[in-house]
């Protein structure tokens, strides 16, 4: 992680300020110091940031912090809360027109990730809601983006309407909700050119489209790295064409996403869907609360627990914990585990949404390859059921036989040998901190949970 | 004589700086605005330096995505300065605010933004940076400026992941008159790369550049993905790639930093390519990217158009910035 978050920060803050009895005015400047920093290291836009901390520093002056036993925690919880909330609800859904098809406009800038979003889109309106989308490849100007689009229809199965790069977008769309309504498609999703916003004649042509096709909703499309500009970028698209909603992208990088908080304080429009990924089924709903998590650098463990949720067997999940709790965990239980993660998603992702992991030790430098996975795997079925139940067993020539079995060289027997060990010790913390009470958490794992 | 006399100086004194400077100007005429527009009001408003002065002071380097931590350091230092030098009016510090920015980009800085492009002999440039950033359309104009100097270049397209990719370059190669060296959608990029060696060596090209796929910096396969493709351009060509430029987004925040650093693990970046300035974006986290990582601008993207690519002349850049104060 490139940067700490706010929690990491506040817990410093406040440890400078133990043996105090009571938070002052002072102090909460001070939090309130921090609390901007870190949403100005998330990207959010200054202004926003600004009025933001105002409204903080109000609450916060109030007697639920200056009163609590834990300052920072009520800090950080009042923060999320103001933070969700100007995050708006929950709006993953698209209008429906009363006469179908209904028409989607995707417009934003250069490489904002417009014609993949289109594909997902209209992958999950057939997924998720078993509707008949048409795309249409109105980008005209950049090479190769119809043959961008075609292929990306071809990956989906979804027909492109596209009349090459000689027709104008106007014409083109106009023609494509035409055919759709002669064809009974349920939803039209014009992918349009890449334009920057200041660019009048070309914004201009999107305005030209709106007119002639009448969009049911304007999505603009934002990458989630944004900095300060994001807040220009939606201003002019939205001043220009009303937009309905946005749709944040390429979340899954190691971006804050603080674009997402100033995009809809300045458009008060909805962020309704969010791109985690390049394969054309990772596109999801936007959840603000998670989203304010992510800001605040704090993990994101409902994502992680909807996704155990979705994929574990109950039973065996209890039957995991059990062993954590008491210790017990052999490789046959790793085995098991590993299967289950596995079938979760990719790693690395599901190691970002544990708050606090980057700080811990052991899990801090942990760099997840899914191809080390095979082999861990591998060396494991090589060892002997009693070696798998009892780790301590291996010598050097058990060992010996594990590498060749599983065609690894000896050292990585070693190293996950190593590993085992350290997750076993790191169990232990966690199954501590389960039970724990408040002063008895282990240093350097702090939930950040309220 | 003042920095700014001297940078005034020396671009009028020839017309072929002064064309350099123009192209600048309208590329960065919104940056340079809306930024000195900001500061001169900031020093009409505040005429005693003091808290909120810094503080807003802070907030308008933020807003052109300067970097947080490179923000607070450089405000900490004029802190010093004021105090140093007693300095009580804030038109006094107009100077010494744009004199500090420039010290970061030029700080220990010797080398020239110029390509490493050999002569007589084969360059190889590796291009990298997440998705969406620009870096086949850069290809495409670089090529077209290599062509109109004179020189035989190759497009070898390693991006054969996203869908369209190839055909992209397919297109650059066409409008420019270069040859493009490609293997199906989904091979090995690796393998593609080294296709387009052997063929820039047996067809006596000039230079090579290598396109790759977008990637963010946080997939450790991608990454070593990245980092193979350098490898099989090191052990083909023992003193290549001559550059590895990472293209970087000017409307990219904070995570530009996270990206210069993780492209360099992964393939020791050279320099880097800040593209879309055209816009309302203002680049600045380039200013911590140098300042962290001493990462040098190398080239800069001002357009859609063929020739809407500059070599980046931190001078030429810094008068963008600052013309309208002086």
């Amino acid at each position: 992680m490139a940067f700490e978050g706010l929690a990491d920060r506040l817990q410093s803050t406040i440890k400078k300020m133990t043996g105090k009895g009571k938070v002052s005015e002072q102090d909460v400047k001070v939090m309130a110091r921090e609390v901007r920093l870190a949403l100005l290291e998330a990207d959010v836009n200054f202004k926003v940031v600004k009025d933001f901390v105002a409204r903080i520093k109000e609450r916060a002056v109030g007697s639920e912090v200056m009163e609590s036993l834990t300052p920072g925690q009520q800090v950080i919880k009042i923060v999320k809360e103001e933070l969700t909330a100007l995050m708006g609800g929950e709006q993953s859904k698209i209008a429906v027109a009363e006469r179908p098809p209904t028409v989607i406009m995707m417009v934003g800038l250069q490489g904002a990730g417009k014609t993949t979003t289109t594909g997902k889109l209209a992958n999950l309106l057939r997924k998720k809601h078993n509707r008949k989308p048409l795309l249409v490849a109105a980008d005209i100007y950049r090479p190769a983006a119809i043959n961008q689009l075609q292929t990306v229809g071809k990956q989906l199965d979804i027909p492109v309407f596209e009349k090459g790069t000689e027709v104008s977008p106007v014409e083109i769309a106009k023609e494509a909700v035409e055919y759709a309504k002669e064809e009974h498609y349920d939803y039209v999703i014009i992918d349009t050119a890449g334009r920057l916003h200041v660019d009048d004649e070309l914004m201009d042509e999107l305005n030209q489209i709106k007119e002639s096709v009448a969009p049911d909703e304007i999505f603009l499309v934002v990458d989630a790295m944004t900095g300060q500009d994001a807040v220009n970028v939606a201003e002019n698209f939205d001043k220009q064409l009303n937009l309905s909603g946005v749709v944040l992208t390429k979340l899954d990088g190691d971006t804050r996403g603080g674009a997402a908080l100033s995009i809809k304080a300045v458009t008060n429009k909805p962020i309704k869907f969010i791109g985690v990924g390049e394969k054309l089924d990772e596109l999801e709903p936007f959840h603000p609360e998670r989203m304010a998590s992510r800001i605040l650098g704090m993990g994101d463990v409902l994502t992680l627990i909807e996704k155990a949720q979705d994929n574990f067997d109950q039973k065996k999940a209890k039957e995991l914990e059990e062993k954590v709790r008491s210790a017990s965990f052999d490789f046959d239980d790793f085995l098991e585990q590993m299967e289950q993660v596995k079938s979760m998603g990719p790693l690395d992702e599901l190691l970002g949404m544990i708050p606090g992991a980057n700080k811990m030790k052991g899990l801090k430098n942990v760099q997840v390859d899914e191809k080390q996975l095979v082999h861990v795997e591998a060396i494991v079925k090589s060892m002997t059921k009693a070696e798998r139940k009892d780790p301590s067993l291996m010598n050097s020539s058990r060992k010996k036989r594990i590498a060749k079995g599983s065609g690894r060289p000896i050292s990585e027997v070693n190293r996950l040998l190593k590993q085992f060990n350290e997750m076993k010790k790191m169990m232990k913390q966690f199954s501590g901190m389960q039970g724990g009470k408040k002063g008895k958490r282990k240093k350097g794992f702090n939930f950040p949970l309220m | 004589m003042s920095f700014f006399k001297n940078l005034k100086d020396k671009f009028t004194s020839s017309n072929e700086a002064e064309e350099v400077s123009d192209k600048y100007k309208s590329g960065l005429e919104k940056t340079r605005q809306s930024f000195s527009t900001k500061l001169n009001d900031l020093i009409a408003r505040y005429r005693k330096v003091d808290e909120d002065f810094f503080e807003e002071l802070e907030e308008i380097l933020i807003s052109a995505d300067v970097g947080v931590n490179t923000v607070m350091d450089l405000v900490e230092e004029l802190e010093m300065e004021v105090k140093r030098r007693n300095i009580k009016e804030t038109n006094e510090l107009k100077e010494v605010i744009s004199e500090k920015l420039v010290t970061i980009y030029t700080e220990g800085d010797t080398s020239t933004s110029a390509l490493n492009i050999k002569a007589n002999d084969l360059s190889v440039i590796l291009f990298v940076g997440v998705n969406g950033v620009g870096k086949t359309t850069t290809i495409g104009k670089l090529a077209y400026q290599l062509k109109q100097e004179g020189k035989k270049v190759l497009l070898v397209a390693g991006d054969t992941f996203r869908a369209g990719a190839i055909e992209q370059l397919d297109v650059w190669g066409e409008r420019t008159g270069c040859d493009v060296i490609k293997q199906s959608a989904g091979s090995d990029p690796a393998a593609v790369i080294y296709d387009g060696i052997q063929a820039a060596k047996s067809r006596g090209a000039d230079v090579l550049l290598c396109d790759t796929a977008g990637r963010l910096q946080n997939k450790v396969n991608l990454m070593n993905e990245l980092s193979k493709v350098k490898r099989v351009i090191e052990r083909e060509i023992p003193d290549a790639p001559h550059e590895v430029l990472l293209v970087l987004d000017a409307t990219t925040g904070q995570n530009a930093l996270s990206q210069a650093k993780e492209f360099s693990q992964a393939t020791n970046v050279s320099g880097i390519v800040l593209t879309k300035l055209d816009g309302t974006a203002k680049g600045g986290i380039v200013l911590a990217i140098r300042k962290e990582l001493n990462i040098p601008v190398k080239l800069v993207g001002l357009g859609e158009q063929m020739t809407d690519l500059e070599v980046f002349d931190p001078n030429a850049f810094v008068y963008g910035l600052f013309s309208e104060m002086m």
